[in-house]
């Protein structure tokens, strides 16, 4: 229930595209909050009781934060890089743990049976061994060398191929998630999941993507995530505990959950709490 | 044959089912419902004026009603899903036809409450969709009674296709079916129809494993 250690985060409260004069309310943290823009084109965000918070418009969003953030929102060099399109997926609400969200989105296990024939498919279901470490200077989370077999990787992918992966997470209720690239295989694609704590037990979802891809349509691009998120809501609806267990308890980790782990671990090192059961139940 | 589509609707979803299980195929001409709003813009206002999806274009043939849909794509590839046409049967079929507009205004309204954050006053859509729920559970326990495991007939129909997604997805609203034995097993055999196909939300049934080969003590 500790929510100070996350008080001074950034989060993602709207998109900035759809943020008009007339503010619009919702909540950060149980606090309720509205979101406007101001006549000078910046982004307004205010308690409800007028307290005017602080606020950023970085990768399509509008960030706030309802403590005294120490430091900027964490940076996503590609997301400055010419010849990228930028993906406004849009809020999807999901009644569980914001950390939860976070928690799915790491995982790979899942893909062959949530998400079927798309990004994982049977017999296809073993996770190879993989790294994952705390970066101490960053100060992040980071999983790299994971390969898995993925029937359709991305929307402009055509047929079956083993897909490379890192994630990364940078704040506690944001992921980063850089995945081959089917057009262009220098490069990585970038896919975000930015979460929006609303309560405990309760969060808007921002997902976001910037792609190198120049075929698809931008519809496509955001039905394609759409339909990978959607496919999670459900199963993230029916988690139990709704908050995320940190301490060992019903939950057995594996060897596929080494992500998970190293983000429970990181988060408890910093008492990133809100959202989260502490003791084992 | 073009579709106006818009992957998480449970009303685009019914005419992609209807259209898989009696093996025609739609051409998909995807709509940013959101965030985009693309369906209240001039284009799709155009054609149709109330501001919905999914709207279906064949020829001449513009439709904006997903009952309407159904019943063109049966008739056109497989006129079994429209029933027998006898009086009885031709009226509860069309009874569930209409019915299916309130489970897309109650059940469909608490979903698009809870997840992608229209308007709209939950309690009081919920509370609908529960006693929506409760009917569509006396009618399959009463056509059971009839010896007929669907709605209209002992086969599936049109029917059956309207009412299942809103239905199968009435947890997404923060409605649960888990009280409802008629309705899971109604859900379940629509589910294990051939060609059948997913949306977000309603998954597949996975193939049961074959039976476990009991011992015989001879081992």
């Amino acid at each position: 229930m500790a929510k100070e250690a996350m008080l001074d985060e950034w989060y993602p409260v709207g998109l900035f595209s759809q943020v008009k004069t007339t503010a619009y309310k919702t909540a950060l943290m149980g606090e309720p909050i509205e979101v406007s823009v101001g006549a000078d084109g910046n982004a307004i965000v205010t308690t409800s009781g007028g307290r005017v918070l602080s606020s950023r418009v970085r990768y399509g969003h509008v960030w706030s934060s309802i403590g005294d953030p120490q430091k900027e929102i964490f940076s996503i060099p590609e997301a400055d890089q010419p010849g990228r399109r930028f993906v406004d997926v849009g809020v999807v609400r999901v009644r569980c743990s914001p950390l939860r969200a976070v928690e799915n989105f790491l995982d790979i296990a899942h893909f062959p049976f949530v998400h079927t024939d798309i990004l994982g498919a049977e017999p296809h279901t073993e996770v190879q061994n993989y790294k994952v470490e705390i970066r101490d200077v960053e100060d992040e989370v980071w999983a790299t060398q994971v390969k898995f077999y993925q029937p359709q990787a991305a929307k402009s992918a055509s047929g079956g191929i083993t897909t490379e992966y890192m994630y990364r997470v940078p704040a506690p209720t944001c992921s980063v998630l850089y995945k081959t690239c089917p057009p262009r295989p220098s490069e990585w694609d970038v896919i975000t999941l930015f979460v929006q704590p609303l309560a405990e037990d309760l969060c808007d979802v921002w997902p976001w993507m910037a792609l190198f891809d120049d075929e698809t349509s931008m519809t496509d691009l955001i039905h394609f995530q759409q339909t990978i998120f959607l496919q999670d809501r459900s199963i993230l609806e029916n988690q139990i505990p709704r908050l995320l267990p940190l301490d060992p308890g019903m939950e057995i980790p594996t060897r596929a959950d080494l992500t998970s782990v190293a983000y429970r671990r990181w988060l408890k090192r910093h008492n990133y709490t809100y959202g989260a059961q502490l003791v084992a139940q | 044959m073009k579709l106006y589509d818009y992957i998480l609707s449970p009303s685009c979803y019914k005419v992609r089912l209807m259209a898989a299980l009696t093996g025609l195929s739609l051409d998909i001409r995807p709509v940013d419902f959101h965030p985009g709003g693309e369906h209240r813009k001039a284009e799709l206002l155009a054609l149709n004026p109330a501001g919905s999806i999914p709207i279906l274009e064949d020829g001449d043939l513009l439709l904006t009603e997903s009952s309407a849909m159904l019943v063109y794509l049966a008739g056109k590839a497989a006129p079994e899903w429209l029933g027998d046409g006898t009086a009885e049967q031709s009226a509860r079929l069309q009874q569930w036809l209409s019915f299916s507009h309130r489970l897309t205004a109650n059940l469909g309204g608490a979903r698009l409450h809870e997840m992608l954050l229209r308007p709209g006053d939950i309690a009081l859509l919920q509370a609908q969709g529960v006693a929506a729920l409760r009917e569509l559970e006396a009618g399959l326990v009463e056509q059971g009674l009839r010896g007929m495991p669907f709605l209209a007939s002992d086969r599936p129909t049109v029917a059956d296709i309207a009412c299942f997604p809103y239905v199968a997805l009435a947890p997404d609203g923060g409605v649960s079916v888990d009280p409802y034995p008629a309705i899971r097993r109604w859900s379940r055999a629509i589910r294990a129809l051939d060609n059948f196909i997913e949306m977000p939300g309603i998954h597949r049934l996975h193939e049961l494993k074959p039976e476990p080969q009991i011992g015989t003590g001879k081992e």
